[in-house]
Protein backbone atom coordinates (compact mmCIF):
# COMPACT_ATOMS: atom_id res chain seq x y z
CA UNK A 1 0.00 0.00 0.00
CA UNK A 2 1.16 3.21 -0.85
CA UNK A 3 1.01 6.61 1.32
CA UNK A 4 -1.81 8.81 1.23
CA UNK A 5 0.20 11.53 0.71
CA UNK A 6 2.14 10.70 -2.68
CA UNK A 7 -0.93 8.92 -3.93
CA UNK A 8 -0.76 10.37 -7.59
CA UNK A 9 -4.65 10.75 -8.97
CA UNK A 10 -3.23 11.81 -12.77
CA UNK A 11 -1.25 8.34 -13.15
CA UNK A 12 -4.02 6.67 -11.73
CA UNK A 13 -6.53 8.11 -14.03
CA UNK A 14 -4.66 6.97 -17.03
CA UNK A 15 -5.24 3.63 -15.96
CA UNK A 16 -9.10 4.80 -16.82
CA UNK A 17 -9.33 4.99 -20.03
CA UNK A 18 -13.22 6.43 -20.19
CA UNK A 19 -11.76 9.26 -18.24
CA UNK A 20 -10.56 10.41 -21.87
CA UNK A 21 -13.89 10.35 -23.49
CA UNK A 22 -15.44 14.22 -24.46
CA UNK A 23 -19.32 14.67 -23.66
CA UNK A 24 -21.48 17.33 -25.55
CA UNK A 25 -18.12 18.33 -26.61
CA UNK A 26 -16.54 18.81 -23.18
CA UNK A 27 -14.04 16.94 -20.78
CA UNK A 28 -16.11 14.12 -19.42
CA UNK A 29 -16.15 14.93 -15.47
CA UNK A 30 -17.48 11.60 -14.08
CA UNK A 31 -19.25 11.82 -10.84
CA UNK A 32 -21.86 9.42 -10.96
CA UNK A 33 -19.72 6.86 -8.89
CA UNK A 34 -22.25 5.49 -6.69
CA UNK A 35 -24.58 4.27 -9.20
CA UNK A 36 -21.50 2.55 -11.01
CA UNK A 37 -17.47 3.45 -10.93
CA UNK A 38 -15.28 3.35 -14.56
CA UNK A 39 -12.92 0.36 -15.30
CA UNK A 40 -9.37 0.44 -14.64
CA UNK A 41 -7.28 -1.32 -17.42
CA UNK A 42 -6.25 -4.26 -15.64
CA UNK A 43 -10.12 -4.80 -15.04
CA UNK A 44 -10.25 -4.14 -19.45
CA UNK A 45 -7.49 -5.94 -19.92
CA UNK A 46 -8.59 -9.03 -17.87
CA UNK A 47 -11.76 -9.56 -19.56
CA UNK A 48 -10.39 -9.87 -23.11
CA UNK A 49 -7.61 -11.92 -21.46
CA UNK A 50 -10.05 -14.18 -20.22
CA UNK A 51 -11.87 -14.42 -23.61
CA UNK A 52 -8.86 -14.74 -25.75
CA UNK A 53 -7.17 -17.53 -23.92
CA UNK A 54 -9.29 -19.06 -20.95
CA UNK A 55 -12.76 -19.02 -22.04
CA UNK A 56 -14.55 -22.28 -21.20
CA UNK A 57 -17.35 -23.47 -19.13
CA UNK A 58 -15.87 -24.43 -15.68
CA UNK A 59 -16.08 -26.72 -12.37
CA UNK A 60 -16.95 -30.16 -14.82
CA UNK A 61 -14.92 -29.76 -17.72
CA UNK A 62 -11.44 -32.28 -17.83
CA UNK A 63 -9.87 -30.41 -20.69
CA UNK A 64 -6.97 -27.84 -20.52
CA UNK A 65 -9.28 -24.78 -20.96
CA UNK A 66 -11.53 -25.99 -18.60
CA UNK A 67 -9.28 -25.87 -16.10
CA UNK A 68 -7.93 -22.82 -16.58
CA UNK A 69 -10.85 -21.06 -16.62
CA UNK A 70 -11.56 -22.89 -13.49
CA UNK A 71 -8.75 -22.08 -11.70
CA UNK A 72 -9.26 -18.07 -12.59
CA UNK A 73 -12.82 -18.20 -11.39
CA UNK A 74 -11.30 -19.68 -8.25
CA UNK A 75 -8.82 -17.28 -7.69
CA UNK A 76 -11.31 -14.36 -7.74
CA UNK A 77 -13.33 -16.18 -5.01
CA UNK A 78 -10.09 -16.55 -2.84
CA UNK A 79 -9.53 -13.19 -3.43
CA UNK A 80 -12.88 -11.88 -2.18
CA UNK A 81 -12.14 -14.34 0.93
CA UNK A 82 -9.49 -12.24 1.45
CA UNK A 83 -10.65 -8.77 0.78
CA UNK A 84 -13.63 -9.23 2.92
CA UNK A 85 -11.53 -11.56 5.40
CA UNK A 86 -14.20 -14.55 5.58
CA UNK A 87 -12.94 -17.53 7.31
CA UNK A 88 -12.88 -19.57 4.16
CA UNK A 89 -13.18 -19.02 0.41
CA UNK A 90 -16.73 -21.44 0.76
CA UNK A 91 -18.61 -18.41 2.61
CA UNK A 92 -18.60 -16.49 -0.93
CA UNK A 93 -21.39 -17.32 -3.27
CA UNK A 94 -21.04 -15.35 -5.92
CA UNK A 95 -24.32 -13.57 -7.71
CA UNK A 96 -25.19 -10.92 -9.90
CA UNK A 97 -25.11 -8.09 -7.60
CA UNK A 98 -26.18 -6.95 -4.26
CA UNK A 99 -30.06 -7.24 -4.78
CA UNK A 100 -29.82 -10.69 -6.10
CA UNK A 101 -27.72 -11.93 -3.12
CA UNK A 102 -30.07 -10.07 -0.39
CA UNK A 103 -32.94 -11.50 -2.47
CA UNK A 104 -31.30 -14.95 -2.17
CA UNK A 105 -30.91 -14.13 1.73
CA UNK A 106 -34.96 -13.28 1.80
CA UNK A 107 -35.54 -16.20 -0.13
CA UNK A 108 -33.45 -19.05 1.21
CA UNK A 109 -32.59 -18.31 4.81
CA UNK A 110 -36.39 -16.00 5.28
CA UNK A 111 -38.46 -18.90 4.02
CA UNK A 112 -37.21 -21.01 5.66
CA UNK A 113 -36.85 -19.47 9.32
CA UNK A 114 -39.22 -16.78 8.62
CA UNK A 115 -42.89 -17.60 10.79
CA UNK A 116 -46.34 -15.78 11.35
CA UNK A 117 -45.72 -12.60 13.73
CA UNK A 118 -41.87 -12.79 13.70
CA UNK A 119 -40.36 -9.27 12.71
CA UNK A 120 -37.47 -8.25 10.33
CA UNK A 121 -35.72 -4.90 11.15
CA UNK A 122 -34.87 -2.35 8.09
CA UNK A 123 -33.82 1.22 8.50
CA UNK A 124 -35.11 4.41 6.22
CA UNK A 125 -32.69 4.98 4.54
CA UNK A 126 -32.25 1.59 2.78
CA UNK A 127 -31.99 0.79 -1.02
CA UNK A 128 -35.53 -0.09 -2.36
CA UNK A 129 -33.24 -3.58 -2.74
CA UNK A 130 -32.78 -4.15 0.59
CA UNK A 131 -36.52 -3.19 1.23
CA UNK A 132 -38.86 -5.19 -1.61
CA UNK A 133 -37.27 -8.66 -0.79
CA UNK A 134 -38.26 -8.59 2.68
CA UNK A 135 -41.42 -7.22 1.91
CA UNK A 136 -42.58 -9.71 -0.19
CA UNK A 137 -41.28 -12.32 2.25
CA UNK A 138 -42.60 -11.31 5.28
CA UNK A 139 -45.85 -10.43 3.10
CA UNK A 140 -45.75 -14.51 2.32
CA UNK A 141 -45.19 -15.54 6.09
CA UNK A 142 -46.90 -12.99 7.61
CA UNK A 143 -43.79 -11.70 9.36
CA UNK A 144 -43.56 -7.73 9.98
CA UNK A 145 -41.27 -5.64 8.79
CA UNK A 146 -40.40 -2.62 11.03
CA UNK A 147 -38.27 0.31 10.28
CA UNK A 148 -35.12 2.20 11.60
CA UNK A 149 -36.27 5.73 11.64
CA UNK A 150 -33.59 8.33 10.88
CA UNK A 151 -32.89 12.16 12.11
CA UNK A 152 -32.59 14.87 9.77
CA UNK A 153 -28.81 15.00 9.47
CA UNK A 154 -29.33 11.37 7.62
CA UNK A 155 -28.31 9.30 10.81
CA UNK A 156 -29.80 6.41 11.77
CA UNK A 157 -31.55 6.40 15.41
CA UNK A 158 -29.89 3.76 17.77
CA UNK A 159 -32.22 4.44 20.29
CA UNK A 160 -35.46 3.63 18.68
CA UNK A 161 -33.44 0.38 16.66
CA UNK A 162 -33.46 -1.05 20.45
CA UNK A 163 -36.67 -0.39 20.94
CA UNK A 164 -37.30 -2.22 17.80
CA UNK A 165 -35.30 -5.23 18.72
CA UNK A 166 -37.55 -7.97 20.69
CA UNK A 167 -37.30 -12.13 20.99
CA UNK A 168 -39.22 -11.67 17.88
CA UNK A 169 -36.72 -10.10 15.79
CA UNK A 170 -35.53 -12.61 13.50
CA UNK A 171 -33.43 -10.74 10.88
CA UNK A 172 -32.12 -7.33 10.81
CA UNK A 173 -30.87 -5.97 7.10
CA UNK A 174 -29.28 -2.42 7.24
CA UNK A 175 -27.13 -0.41 4.67
CA UNK A 176 -23.43 -0.43 5.74
CA UNK A 177 -23.33 3.20 3.64
CA UNK A 178 -26.37 4.84 2.28
CA UNK A 179 -26.51 5.14 -1.35
CA UNK A 180 -28.69 8.81 -1.19
CA UNK A 181 -26.88 10.11 1.69
CA UNK A 182 -23.29 8.76 2.15
CA UNK A 183 -23.80 7.79 5.99
CA UNK A 184 -21.94 5.17 7.16
CA UNK A 185 -24.03 3.11 9.66
CA UNK A 186 -22.53 2.36 12.82
CA UNK A 187 -22.90 -1.68 11.82
CA UNK A 188 -20.82 -3.19 14.59
CA UNK A 189 -23.28 -1.43 17.08
CA UNK A 190 -26.19 -2.91 15.17
CA UNK A 191 -24.82 -6.32 14.65
CA UNK A 192 -23.56 -6.68 18.61
CA UNK A 193 -27.47 -5.48 19.80
CA UNK A 194 -29.11 -7.75 17.01
CA UNK A 195 -27.39 -11.02 18.34
CA UNK A 196 -28.26 -10.34 22.03
CA UNK A 197 -31.82 -11.37 20.41
CA UNK A 198 -30.12 -13.98 18.91
CA UNK A 199 -30.76 -11.98 15.46
CA UNK A 200 -29.12 -12.55 12.17
CA UNK A 201 -27.58 -9.52 10.38
CA UNK A 202 -27.51 -8.97 6.68
CA UNK A 203 -25.16 -5.93 5.64
CA UNK A 204 -25.55 -4.10 2.19
CA UNK A 205 -22.72 -3.28 1.83
CA UNK A 206 -23.21 -2.22 -2.10
CA UNK A 207 -21.85 1.54 -1.41
CA UNK A 208 -19.14 0.96 1.65
CA UNK A 209 -17.00 -1.75 -0.20
CA UNK A 210 -15.38 0.46 -2.24
CA UNK A 211 -14.61 2.97 0.13
CA UNK A 212 -14.00 1.02 3.81
CA UNK A 213 -12.06 -1.55 4.39
CA UNK A 214 -14.11 -4.93 5.80
CA UNK A 215 -13.46 -7.77 8.17
CA UNK A 216 -16.90 -9.46 8.41
CA UNK A 217 -15.20 -11.30 11.00
CA UNK A 218 -14.76 -8.36 13.20
CA UNK A 219 -17.78 -7.26 12.33
CA UNK A 220 -19.38 -10.52 13.25
CA UNK A 221 -21.99 -10.14 9.69
CA UNK A 222 -23.97 -13.09 9.26
CA UNK A 223 -24.53 -11.87 5.71
CA UNK A 224 -22.23 -9.45 3.54
CA UNK A 225 -23.68 -7.88 -0.39
CA UNK A 226 -21.62 -6.64 -2.70
CA UNK A 227 -21.88 -5.60 -5.81
CA UNK A 228 -18.09 -5.64 -8.27
CA UNK A 229 -19.38 -2.62 -10.67
CA UNK A 230 -19.47 -0.07 -7.56
CA UNK A 231 -16.08 -1.36 -6.69
CA UNK A 232 -14.09 -0.91 -10.21
CA UNK A 233 -15.22 -4.54 -10.95
CA UNK A 234 -17.47 -5.38 -14.12
CA UNK A 235 -21.04 -5.20 -14.13
CA UNK A 236 -23.24 -8.69 -13.50
CA UNK A 237 -21.18 -9.81 -10.65
CA UNK A 238 -21.97 -9.56 -6.91
CA UNK A 239 -21.04 -11.54 -3.98
CA UNK A 240 -22.99 -12.85 -0.89
CA UNK A 241 -20.85 -13.50 2.14
CA UNK A 242 -22.36 -16.12 4.60
CA UNK A 243 -21.47 -17.67 7.79
CA UNK A 244 -20.88 -21.45 6.69
CA UNK A 245 -23.01 -22.73 9.76
CA UNK A 246 -25.93 -20.74 8.55
CA UNK A 247 -25.45 -20.82 4.87
CA UNK A 248 -25.43 -24.73 5.10
CA UNK A 249 -28.94 -24.64 6.89
CA UNK A 250 -30.44 -22.85 4.15
CA UNK A 251 -31.85 -24.40 1.12
CA UNK A 252 -30.80 -23.81 -2.48
CA UNK A 253 -32.15 -20.33 -3.78
CA UNK A 254 -32.59 -21.72 -7.65
CA UNK A 255 -32.65 -25.21 -9.05
CA UNK A 256 -30.73 -26.41 -11.83
CA UNK A 257 -26.80 -27.62 -12.93
CA UNK A 258 -23.63 -26.88 -10.79
CA UNK A 259 -25.75 -26.89 -7.79
CA UNK A 260 -26.47 -30.41 -7.50
CA UNK A 261 -24.63 -34.08 -6.41
CA UNK A 262 -26.78 -36.87 -7.63
CA UNK A 263 -30.08 -35.96 -9.53
CA UNK A 264 -32.55 -38.68 -10.18
CA UNK A 265 -36.39 -38.19 -10.99
CA UNK A 266 -37.39 -39.88 -7.08
CA UNK A 267 -34.33 -37.18 -5.04
CA UNK A 268 -31.90 -34.73 -5.71
CA UNK A 269 -29.30 -34.42 -3.62
CA UNK A 270 -27.38 -30.56 -3.39
CA UNK A 271 -23.94 -29.85 -3.93
CA UNK A 272 -21.79 -27.96 -0.53
CA UNK A 273 -21.65 -24.63 -0.41
CA UNK A 274 -20.70 -22.24 -1.92
CA UNK A 275 -22.02 -24.52 -5.12
CA UNK A 276 -25.02 -25.04 -3.61
CA UNK A 277 -26.14 -21.32 -4.09
CA UNK A 278 -24.90 -20.96 -7.68
CA UNK A 279 -27.23 -22.91 -10.09
CA UNK A 280 -25.82 -22.68 -13.34
CA UNK A 281 -23.28 -21.50 -15.30
CA UNK A 282 -22.34 -18.74 -13.82
CA UNK A 283 -21.17 -14.65 -15.35
CA UNK A 284 -17.32 -16.45 -15.39
CA UNK A 285 -15.61 -13.53 -17.76
CA UNK A 286 -16.41 -10.79 -15.56
CA UNK A 287 -16.07 -12.77 -11.76
CA UNK A 288 -12.78 -13.03 -13.29
CA UNK A 289 -12.01 -9.85 -14.09
CA UNK A 290 -13.26 -8.51 -10.17
CA UNK A 291 -9.96 -10.17 -9.13
CA UNK A 292 -8.35 -7.24 -10.41
CA UNK A 293 -10.59 -4.77 -9.54
CA UNK A 294 -9.98 -6.01 -6.04
CA UNK A 295 -6.27 -5.59 -6.74
CA UNK A 296 -6.68 -2.23 -8.02
CA UNK A 297 -7.95 -1.32 -5.01
CA UNK A 298 -5.92 -2.87 -2.22
CA UNK A 299 -2.70 -1.52 -4.72
CA UNK A 300 -3.90 1.74 -3.58
CA UNK A 301 -4.78 0.92 -0.04
CA UNK A 302 -8.78 1.61 1.20
CA UNK A 303 -7.63 4.30 4.18
CA UNK A 304 -5.84 6.14 1.23
CA UNK A 305 -9.00 5.70 -1.26
CA UNK A 306 -11.70 7.23 1.19
CA UNK A 307 -8.95 9.85 2.48
CA UNK A 308 -9.02 11.05 -1.16
CA UNK A 309 -12.22 10.78 -1.91
CA UNK A 310 -13.24 12.97 1.24
CA UNK A 311 -10.72 15.65 0.07
CA UNK A 312 -12.85 15.76 -2.62
CA UNK A 313 -15.99 15.54 -1.06
CA UNK A 314 -14.85 18.36 1.92
CA UNK A 315 -13.72 20.66 -1.22
CA UNK A 316 -17.32 20.34 -2.97
CA UNK A 317 -18.86 21.02 0.21
CA UNK A 318 -17.06 24.54 0.56
CA UNK A 319 -17.53 25.34 -2.78
CA UNK A 320 -21.15 24.67 -3.22
CA UNK A 321 -21.59 26.91 -0.07
CA UNK A 322 -21.06 29.58 -2.25
CA UNK A 323 -23.96 28.90 -4.68
CA UNK A 324 -27.11 30.53 -3.39
CA UNK A 325 -29.91 28.09 -2.37
CA UNK A 326 -27.83 25.16 -2.25
CA UNK A 327 -28.84 22.51 0.82
CA UNK A 328 -26.84 19.55 1.00
CA UNK A 329 -29.42 16.45 2.06
CA UNK A 330 -27.59 14.12 4.33
CA UNK A 331 -24.79 15.52 6.94
CA UNK A 332 -24.09 12.82 8.91
CA UNK A 333 -20.84 12.86 10.89
CA UNK A 334 -19.47 9.69 9.17
CA UNK A 335 -19.65 9.75 5.46
CA UNK A 336 -18.43 8.08 2.11
CA UNK A 337 -17.86 10.79 -0.49
CA UNK A 338 -21.99 10.93 -1.55
CA UNK A 339 -22.95 14.43 -2.06
CA UNK A 340 -26.71 14.88 -2.53
CA UNK A 341 -28.37 18.13 -2.57
CA UNK A 342 -30.70 20.71 -3.89
CA UNK A 343 -30.82 24.38 -5.29
CA UNK A 344 -33.83 26.27 -4.35
CA UNK A 345 -35.95 27.24 -7.22
CA UNK A 346 -34.56 24.53 -9.45
CA UNK A 347 -35.39 20.83 -10.00
CA UNK A 348 -32.59 18.01 -9.29
CA UNK A 349 -33.48 17.01 -13.75
CA UNK A 350 -32.90 20.30 -14.65
CA UNK A 351 -29.50 20.37 -12.36
CA UNK A 352 -28.94 16.98 -14.04
CA UNK A 353 -29.46 18.15 -17.28
CA UNK A 354 -27.72 21.06 -17.91
CA UNK A 355 -24.67 19.46 -16.25
CA UNK A 356 -24.37 17.27 -18.83
CA UNK A 357 -24.38 19.62 -21.30
CA UNK A 358 -21.01 20.69 -19.48
CA UNK A 359 -20.02 17.02 -19.51
CA UNK A 360 -20.71 16.70 -16.05
CA UNK A 361 -22.07 13.08 -15.14
CA UNK A 362 -24.93 13.85 -11.85
CA UNK A 363 -27.36 11.18 -10.82
CA UNK A 364 -30.91 13.18 -10.52
CA UNK A 365 -33.80 11.34 -8.68
CA UNK A 366 -34.95 9.40 -5.54
CA UNK A 367 -32.03 6.94 -6.31
CA UNK A 368 -33.83 3.98 -5.29
CA UNK A 369 -34.79 5.47 -1.99
CA UNK A 370 -38.05 6.11 -1.79
CA UNK A 371 -39.39 5.83 1.53
CA UNK A 372 -36.25 8.21 2.32
CA UNK A 373 -37.12 10.71 0.37
CA UNK A 374 -40.68 10.50 2.35
CA UNK A 375 -38.72 11.24 4.93
CA UNK A 376 -37.41 14.12 4.15
CA UNK A 377 -40.51 15.31 2.34
CA UNK A 378 -38.34 15.52 -0.88
CA UNK A 379 -39.16 14.31 -4.08
CA UNK A 380 -35.34 13.21 -4.92
CA UNK A 381 -32.10 15.12 -4.88
CA UNK A 382 -29.13 15.73 -7.24
CA UNK A 383 -25.73 13.48 -6.83
CA UNK A 384 -22.27 13.84 -7.00
CA UNK A 385 -20.19 10.82 -5.92
CA UNK A 386 -16.58 10.92 -5.76
CA UNK A 387 -14.18 8.11 -6.56
CA UNK A 388 -10.33 7.79 -6.54
CA UNK A 389 -10.01 9.54 -10.10
CA UNK A 390 -11.74 12.72 -8.68
CA UNK A 391 -10.25 15.85 -8.69
CA UNK A 392 -11.12 19.24 -7.18
CA UNK A 393 -10.73 20.92 -10.64
CA UNK A 394 -13.41 18.67 -11.60
CA UNK A 395 -15.49 20.26 -9.00
CA UNK A 396 -14.75 23.62 -9.94
CA UNK A 397 -15.96 22.78 -13.51
CA UNK A 398 -18.90 21.08 -11.88
CA UNK A 399 -19.68 24.19 -9.40
CA UNK A 400 -18.88 26.61 -12.56
CA UNK A 401 -21.86 24.65 -14.61
CA UNK A 402 -23.92 25.29 -11.12
CA UNK A 403 -23.93 29.11 -11.41
CA UNK A 404 -23.97 29.63 -14.91
CA UNK A 405 -27.44 27.41 -14.67
CA UNK A 406 -28.87 29.36 -11.33
CA UNK A 407 -27.29 32.58 -12.78
CA UNK A 408 -29.78 31.27 -16.36
CA UNK A 409 -32.41 30.05 -14.74
CA UNK A 410 -32.62 33.04 -11.89
CA UNK B 1 -50.80 28.19 -38.96
CA UNK B 2 -50.54 24.87 -40.14
CA UNK B 3 -48.58 22.16 -37.84
CA UNK B 4 -45.95 21.63 -39.82
CA UNK B 5 -45.68 25.32 -40.17
CA UNK B 6 -45.18 25.49 -36.84
CA UNK B 7 -42.79 22.37 -36.52
CA UNK B 8 -40.68 23.88 -39.58
CA UNK B 9 -40.60 27.43 -37.62
CA UNK B 10 -39.17 25.53 -34.47
CA UNK B 11 -36.38 23.21 -36.47
CA UNK B 12 -35.24 26.90 -37.85
CA UNK B 13 -34.80 28.66 -34.89
CA UNK B 14 -33.00 25.07 -32.80
CA UNK B 15 -30.95 25.28 -36.00
CA UNK B 16 -29.03 28.74 -34.94
CA UNK B 17 -28.10 26.98 -32.03
CA UNK B 18 -25.63 25.33 -34.20
CA UNK B 19 -26.08 21.73 -31.69
CA UNK B 20 -24.75 23.99 -28.19
CA UNK B 21 -26.31 21.25 -25.56
CA UNK B 22 -26.07 24.27 -23.41
CA UNK B 23 -27.80 26.66 -25.54
CA UNK B 24 -30.43 24.17 -26.47
CA UNK B 25 -31.26 23.68 -22.72
CA UNK B 26 -31.06 27.45 -22.31
CA UNK B 27 -33.37 28.03 -25.30
CA UNK B 28 -35.88 25.31 -24.12
CA UNK B 29 -36.15 26.68 -20.37
CA UNK B 30 -36.87 29.81 -21.69
CA UNK B 31 -39.33 28.90 -23.76
CA UNK B 32 -41.17 27.66 -20.67
CA UNK B 33 -40.65 30.15 -19.15
CA UNK B 34 -42.73 32.67 -21.43
CA UNK B 35 -45.52 29.63 -21.95
CA UNK B 36 -49.01 30.46 -20.62
CA UNK B 37 -49.56 28.56 -17.59
CA UNK B 38 -52.42 26.29 -16.42
CA UNK B 39 -53.61 27.72 -13.43
CA UNK B 40 -52.44 26.25 -9.58
CA UNK B 41 -55.91 24.64 -9.24
CA UNK B 42 -55.98 22.42 -12.51
CA UNK B 43 -52.17 21.46 -11.17
CA UNK B 44 -53.58 17.88 -9.52
CA UNK B 45 -53.57 14.45 -10.24
CA UNK B 46 -56.18 13.86 -12.95
CA UNK B 47 -54.52 16.58 -15.12
CA UNK B 48 -50.90 14.55 -15.01
CA UNK B 49 -49.62 13.13 -18.04
CA UNK B 50 -48.51 9.25 -17.03
CA UNK B 51 -45.23 8.46 -18.56
CA UNK B 52 -43.33 11.36 -17.55
CA UNK B 53 -40.75 11.24 -14.87
CA UNK B 54 -40.90 14.59 -13.96
CA UNK B 55 -44.55 16.49 -13.79
CA UNK B 56 -46.19 17.56 -16.20
CA UNK B 57 -49.98 18.68 -16.27
CA UNK B 58 -52.17 19.36 -19.31
CA UNK B 59 -55.30 20.65 -19.77
CA UNK B 60 -57.18 21.37 -23.10
CA UNK B 61 -60.69 22.84 -24.18
CA UNK B 62 -62.48 22.92 -27.18
CA UNK B 63 -63.24 26.30 -28.45
CA UNK B 64 -65.49 26.56 -32.11
CA UNK B 65 -64.00 23.58 -33.32
CA UNK B 66 -60.34 24.15 -32.08
CA UNK B 67 -58.40 23.05 -29.11
CA UNK B 68 -56.58 24.93 -26.72
CA UNK B 69 -54.18 22.89 -24.78
CA UNK B 70 -52.58 24.58 -21.26
CA UNK B 71 -49.92 23.09 -19.17
CA UNK B 72 -47.33 23.41 -16.78
CA UNK B 73 -44.20 21.22 -15.02
CA UNK B 74 -42.48 21.18 -12.14
CA UNK B 75 -39.20 20.81 -14.34
CA UNK B 76 -37.81 23.70 -16.05
CA UNK B 77 -36.94 22.11 -19.46
CA UNK B 78 -39.81 19.60 -19.46
CA UNK B 79 -42.04 22.76 -19.49
CA UNK B 80 -39.97 24.22 -22.46
CA UNK B 81 -40.30 21.33 -24.42
CA UNK B 82 -44.30 20.63 -23.92
CA UNK B 83 -44.68 24.28 -24.91
CA UNK B 84 -42.94 22.90 -28.17
CA UNK B 85 -45.75 20.93 -28.68
CA UNK B 86 -48.68 23.52 -27.70
CA UNK B 87 -47.07 25.60 -30.21
CA UNK B 88 -47.51 22.84 -32.57
CA UNK B 89 -51.11 21.41 -31.32
CA UNK B 90 -52.88 24.45 -30.10
CA UNK B 91 -55.79 26.17 -32.05
CA UNK B 92 -55.77 23.33 -34.32
CA UNK B 93 -58.96 21.20 -34.66
CA UNK B 94 -58.92 17.48 -33.65
CA UNK B 95 -58.65 16.10 -36.95
CA UNK B 96 -55.87 17.99 -37.68
CA UNK B 97 -54.03 16.81 -34.35
CA UNK B 98 -54.82 13.81 -34.37
CA UNK B 99 -53.13 13.45 -38.18
CA UNK B 100 -50.16 15.29 -37.24
CA UNK B 101 -46.37 13.35 -37.45
CA UNK B 102 -44.49 15.18 -35.01
CA UNK B 103 -41.21 15.88 -36.98
CA UNK B 104 -39.20 17.88 -35.14
CA UNK B 105 -37.74 16.52 -31.96
CA UNK B 106 -35.47 14.06 -34.54
CA UNK B 107 -34.28 17.27 -36.65
CA UNK B 108 -33.81 19.28 -33.65
CA UNK B 109 -31.11 16.36 -32.28
CA UNK B 110 -33.80 16.05 -28.95
CA UNK B 111 -33.64 12.34 -28.94
CA UNK B 112 -30.09 12.43 -28.96
CA UNK B 113 -29.91 15.22 -25.47
CA UNK B 114 -33.16 14.82 -23.79
CA UNK B 115 -32.14 11.50 -23.19
CA UNK B 116 -34.56 7.95 -23.36
CA UNK B 117 -35.90 8.23 -20.07
CA UNK B 118 -37.28 12.12 -21.08
CA UNK B 119 -38.14 10.81 -25.05
CA UNK B 120 -40.76 8.47 -23.41
CA UNK B 121 -41.63 11.21 -21.17
CA UNK B 122 -42.12 13.32 -24.66
CA UNK B 123 -44.08 10.57 -26.62
CA UNK B 124 -46.48 10.37 -23.48
CA UNK B 125 -47.20 13.65 -23.53
CA UNK B 126 -47.58 13.87 -27.28
CA UNK B 127 -49.96 10.40 -27.15
CA UNK B 128 -52.24 12.43 -23.92
CA UNK B 129 -52.69 15.34 -26.90
CA UNK B 130 -53.43 13.74 -29.40
CA UNK B 131 -55.88 11.16 -26.94
CA UNK B 132 -57.68 14.57 -26.06
CA UNK B 133 -57.93 15.18 -29.55
CA UNK B 134 -59.40 12.07 -30.14
CA UNK B 135 -62.17 12.89 -27.46
CA UNK B 136 -63.28 16.54 -29.34
CA UNK B 137 -63.43 15.36 -32.46
CA UNK B 138 -66.51 12.59 -30.79
CA UNK B 139 -67.71 15.53 -29.54
CA UNK B 140 -68.01 17.64 -32.77
CA UNK B 141 -69.19 14.92 -34.56
CA UNK B 142 -72.04 14.95 -32.16
CA UNK B 143 -72.74 18.00 -32.24
CA UNK B 144 -73.03 17.89 -36.74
Amino acid sequence: MIQASVLDIKEIRTQFPILQEEVNGKRLVYFDNAATTQKPNAVLKALEEYYHHKNANIHRGIHTLAEKATTAFEETRKRVKSFINATEAEEIIFTKGTTESINLVASSYGRKFLKAGDEVIISTMEHHSNIVPWQMICEEKGAILKVIPVNDNGELLLEEYENLLSEKTRIVSVVYASNSLGTINPVKTIIKKAHEYSAVVLLDGAQATAHLDIDVQDLDADFYALSAHKMYGPTGVGVLYGKRDLLEKMPPYQGGGEMIKDVSFEKTTYNDIPYKFEAGTPNIADVVGFKYAMDFVDEIGKPNIHAHEMAVYDYAVEKMEEIPGFQPVGIALKKVSVLSFLIDGIHPFDIGQMLDARGVAVRTGHHCTQPLMDRYGIEGTARASFSIYNTKDEVDVMVDALKRIINFIK
Amino acid sequence: MATTEAQDQIIEEFAILDGDQEMMNFYIVELGQKMELLGEEYMIDDNLVKGCQSKVWLKSELTGDKVKYLADSNTAITKGLVSLLIRVFSGQTPEDIISTEIYFPEKIGMSRFIGTQRSNGFLAMIKQMKLEAIAYRVVLENQN
